[in-house]
């Protein structure tokens, strides 16, 4: 264990100490806890004094005054002249990484700014992740309502499942508007300043903001986020052509929907459609449906999530025109080969949603005042996401986190990227593993993901000279699984077999989205395989899946856990 | 594979690993092997061909007791390709697990007609094997023809494959007369793809009735002459119609407003064919009325051992049968009696929405307790929609009983294939006179046979039913 520790801790700086954290805040809370002892006194031999005074800090935050206290605390140990700017730390946009980024900042002890030209929540919340789930709440209960199959193996008896369209939107709205209210009032609480106003870089250290405030800031985090992407020749009116911004509004449930794009947006709206009663029809460049998932994985989610159910599709092609219906016309979508460019096909649709991806958001930024280039709008950033400019050179003091730097276009991750900055800014180095950030697909049943893909991690393996093994389990083996009736899944364990190190998992399943975490907390603190399958999983739950996966992959090495019960003396 | 799972469920690791032999061997091994029937080519009306040819149809196979239907998972073998017996050709998901299905015969993979990631019943053809490689292309014709059964053309090969139809080009000008300009490309909306392939409608030939002359859903279940099921979000509750036959009458009144259409499960449309099918038959039927106050009084003694009524008058009905072999016989061509060597009594039962007749088998032979367990055994294999085909098609007379419900008597309608059909009644207290004239209260039970008086004629019945009576009104016989 020793080893890995050493071998990771560049990697994974952040995360023991961080769990030293969480760990001592139980312990004060609960000095009766002696088994976290064993743990905390190893993990003290990483920190430095300079964290137990932080860990410290962490308890008082809430007070204004410890505030003040800690953020001179903090900026004394950059050794940078306290109180020359007028923040800290400025954020520009408050999505998702925003609001995560400044959290941590205040937790840190920094002055934080937030500026936000829209609404607060960004679209994780306003337009997208949020508003969806209450969408894939209300298909995912039609679905099943429906399935009359599915109830009669229950031994219940539904009659006929309806829905109103207004109420089901009303629902997503209403969702929407509550997380708003809690990201903002979680901000307001802590004493995070939120500037409205459209925000933009003027210098070094410098940001406008609405007409012309000006203030400075010791660092500066852009987190500007992205929109939909609609490629040429798409007209989006809003109405019959749309983006995931409208559909989301479910103005309405169209007879026939064609949608554009076959990845994590398409596929859970074609849940959601097919279950409120529309006609899907793919269209997907690739010559594969659900490009970028584990190829297993898609072959069966296809067999589940697209076959059977009101859906057809047209793969390796591009929707090269889609006009509006108007003058009683339906809506047109010409069809050309993706490769040859060729004319294919033309579809007559009531109605076609552009799910061709997201293109960051960074236009009148003013990234020219710092010699910033955007590469296909997205701006440029290093692993610890400072941003780089024209000339490959890191700009001092400016960073850029989530969709516009395109590194991994997730919410999470935005969060995960802006906590890692404000650990630089606030005195500790860290850089973040993107492959230890899950990724879940909210379908019925969902699909989820951490690390690489078995194509991805044998030709790592083939590269770096190791041995790929890979080991699977169907849910239908699964007691809690049987019980719900969903025995439909499989998750499957990318692994390396001569020392378990996880280099990928790939869930399809009942709440697959909620089952990866056990697998991406291990890559993320690098725990091996052959240690954590002692870890004991309740029974029956669906976590058993992951259980099964552990105890069924062969790992050379032994395990080496320090097991915890031998220290405990109770 | 280092599973522990029993039924794992992986397609790739299946088809080339060894663990789908372990699978298999936990239903019985003669079931991974394809179903295979042959046909001769003069069974496609339309194309007079006259070559014999060896084609077979190769069948969803039963993987295990409670599989009815399975999805095609993958087809190992492609179109065209050779297979030698004993290799696996496709993948065939069951309610249980992923099986690899094995070919019988040497041959050639001539026409897939069920394709990946769709379902059939069990015994449906989802391929065609070829015996040589020139046969490919008949079989393949034949698949095609399979597929638009329902166009009465024949020999049109259906314009050119839809996914090559001329692209309207994309300078189109004014689409504004779309409707009207033209050979219009055809535009159905997935499901009603879907369907057409389900139902082997030819997609081409369906009138469009949805917005914009698209062909909806509803259209292929028209062409298709299914009830269009309506789209199944909000469908009023169904109240299951009465089973009559005006349903194939023409002239239907329109429905009236708000009335549901719920079309028919597979065992409802096999009824209905079979109540049809009776109308060609001449029946009769002679009532008669039966003392039970002994068979009460034995069913009181034999109930605790599990014997049930209904074996009871299986029993007896068999014993009276053996002796009237004509009422146990049958009139198959409208020329001649076709005496069956058994007695297999038919029992009519309810089960959910629909109507099934497990068989007694030998119930003249079989004793009062091994009839009441194997009685038990069929109602549960209904029940769970279980039963196998000699189960319930091998009766050679039916029956009904609608005692229990308080019916003291009706009337039944003749199965087609059997030569009688008993409906019992309830057995009721009844005041009777004797010979002397002295009035007692005695049970009684109102039994009507109804028979097909081509081979079983009046005297034939009331014997037949003397005998039933006396059987029933000194039951010692029953228990021999």
């Amino acid at each position: 264990m020793q080893s890995a520790m050493a071998l990771s801790f560049s990697q994974t700086s952040f995360t023991r100490p961080n769990h030293v954290l969480g760990s001592t805040g139980s312990v004060f809370s609960t000095p009766t806890s002696l088994r976290f002892c064993g743990l905390r006194r190893e993990a003290f031999g990483y920190s430095t004094s300079n964290q137990l005074a932080l860990r410290c800090e962490r308890i008082r935050i809430p007070s204004r005054k410890s505030f003040q206290v800690s953020a001179s605390a903090s900026s004394n140990g950059n050794g940078a002249p306290p109180k020359s700017f007028d923040y800290d730390l400025i954020i520009i946009g408050a999505g998702v990484g925003g609001h995560g980024a400044a959290l941590h900042a205040v937790e840190k002890g920094l002055k934080t700014a937030i500026i936000e030209g829209d609404v607060v929540g960004g679209t994780c919340v306003n337009r997208g992740c949020v508003p969806s789930k209450a969408l894939l709440a209300v298909s995912g209960r039609m679905r099943e309502l429906q399935n009359e199959h599915h109830m009669k193996s229950f031994g219940l008896q539904v009659s006929a499942a309806g829905y109103d369209r207004q109420g089901v939107a009303d629902h997503a709205n209403n969702l929407a508007t509550k997380i708003r209210n809690n990201l903002t009032n979680s901000m307001k609480a802590l004493g995070v300043d939120i500037l409205t106003g459209f925000g933009s870089v003027l210098g070094p250290q410098k940001v406008k903001y609405g007409k012309d405030n000006i203030i400075t800031a010791k660092d500066i985090i852009i987190a500007t986020g992205s929109v939909p992407f609609v490629p040429k020749g798409i007209e989006v009116d809003g109405k019959t052509v749309i983006t995931s911004d409208h559909a989301l509004k479910l103005e309405s449930v169209p007879d026939w929907i064609a949608i554009v794009g076959s990845g994590y947006i398409g596929l859970e709206f074609s849940d959601v459609y097919t279950a409120l009663g529309s006609e899907v029809t793919f269209i997907e460049a690739l010559d594969q449906l659900m490009p970028g998932f584990d190829p297993e994985i898609s072959k069966l989610a296809q067999r589940v999530l697209i076959n059977p159910r009101k859906i057809d599709y047209h793969t390796g092609v591009f929707a090269s025109k889609i006009t509006p219906a108007k003058d009683g016309k339906p809506v047109l979508i010409e069809l050309i080969d993706a490769k040859t460019k060729e004319p294919k096909d033309t579809l007559e649709v009531d109605a076609a949603l552009i799910a061709t991806g997201r293109a960051p958001f960074t236009n009148g930024l003013g990234l020219e005042n710092v010699n910033v280039v955007t590469q296909r709008g997205f701006i440029p950033v290093d692993e610890r996401m400072r941003v780089i400019d024209g000339n490959g050179t890191l700009v001092p003091n400016l960073y850029c986190i989530g969709d516009a730097n395109g590194k991994l276009m997730l919410a999470h991750a935005a969060s995960a990227q802006g906590i890692s900055v404000v650990e630089q800014v606030s005195g500790r180095d860290h850089v973040l593993n993107h492959l230890s950030i899950p990724a879940a697909c909210f379908t019925h049943p969902e699909i989820s993901m951490v690390g690489l893909t078995e194509p991805q991690a044998k030709e790592k393996g083939e590269k770096e000279g190791f041995k790929v093994s890979v080991v699977k389990t169907s849910f239908k083996a699964n007691t809690k699984a049987l019980a719900e009736n969903e025995g439909e899944g499989i998750a499957k364990m990318i692994y390396r077999p001569d020392n378990g190190e996880i280099l990928g998992v790939h869930i399809f399943g009942l709440h697959a989205a909620d089952l990866i975490h056990e697998a991406s907390n291990a890559i993320a603190l690098g725990t091996r395989i052959q240690d954590i399958k002692l870890a004991v999983h309740a029974h029956p739950t669906l976590s058993e899946v992951l259980d099964e996966l552990f105890k069924a992959a062969k790992v050379e090495s032994h395990a080496t856990t320090r097991t915890v019960s031998e220290k405990v003396v109770v | 594979m280092a599973v522990s799972s029993s039924s794992f469920l992986s397609t790739a690791s299946l088809t080339n690993s060894k663990s789908n032999i372990s699978f298999a061997s936990s239903v019985s091994p003669s079931l991974r092997s394809v179903v295979f029937r042959s046909t001769t080519p003069a069974t496609s009306h339309r194309r007079s061909m006259t070559v014999r040819s060896k084609i077979r149809e190769i069948f969803m196979p039963a993987l295990s007791s409670t599989m009815t239907e399975g999805k095609i998972v993958s087809w190992i073998k492609t179109e065209g390709e050779k297979l030698a017996k004993g290799e696996s050709v496709v993948v065939v998901e069951s309610d249980k697990a992923d099986m690899d299905v094995e070919t019988f015969y040497d041959g050639y993979l001539a026409a897939i007609v069920v394709g990946e990631g769709e379902t059939a019943p069990v015994g449906a053809a989802i391929g065609l094997l070829a015996e040589t490689e020139a046969e490919i292309e008949e079989a393949k014709s034949k698949a095609a023809s399979k597929s638009s059964s329902s166009v009465a053309e024949a020999v049109v090969p259906s314009p050119p494959p839809v996914t090559s139809s001329p692209a309207p080009a994309i300078a189109q000008p004014a689409p504004v007369t779309a409707v009207s300009d033209g050979p219009r490309k055809t535009v159905a909306t997935p499901y009603a793809k879907k369907l057409a392939k389900q139902h082997k409608v030819d997609i081409e030939s369906v009138a469009g009735t949805g917005p914009f002359g698209r062909i909806t859903a509803s259209d292929v279940e028209t062409a298709a002459g299914i009830a269009p099921s309506k789209s199944s979000i909000a469908p009023p509750p169904p109240p299951p119609p009465p089973v009559t036959a005006k349903a194939t009458t023409t002239n239907l009144p329109p429905l009236l407003p708000d009335s549901s259409i719920v079309p028919f499960t597979a065992m409802q449309s096999a009824v209905s064919k079979n109540m049809i099918e009776s109308l060609s038959v001449p029946t009769f039927r002679v009532g008669y009325p039966v003392n039970t106050d002994a068979l009460d009084a034995l069913y009181e003694k034999v109930k605790p051992k599990g014997v049930t009524m209904t074996a009871l008058l299986a029993k007896a009905a068999g014993m009276a049968l053996a002796q009237h072999p004509v009422v146990n016989a049958s009139c198959k061509d409208g020329k001649s009696f076709s005496y069956n060597s058994s007695i297999n009594i038919a029992v009519a039962v309810a089960i959910n929405g629909g109507l099934i007749t497990p068989v007694l088998q030998d119930a003249d032979k079989l004793d009062l307790y091994l009839l009441s367990q194997k009685w038990k055994e069929l109602v549960g294999k209904a029940r769970s929609k279980q039963l196998q085909p000699h189960e319930y098609n091998s009766g050679t007379f039916t029956l009904s009983n609608l005692g229990m419900f308080g019916v003291d008597r009706f009337d039944a309608i003749l199965p087609p294939g059997q030569g009688a059909i008993m409906a019992v009644g309830a057995s009721k207290p009844t005041v009777v006179a004797d010979k002397d004239g002295f009035f007692s209260v005695k049970n009684t039970m109102l039994v009507n046979v109804t028979a097909d008086h081509r081979i079983v004629y009046g005297a034939d019945l009331a014997a037949f039913l003397q005998t039933f009576a006396k059987i029933i009104e000194n039951p010692d016989s029953l228990t021999l």
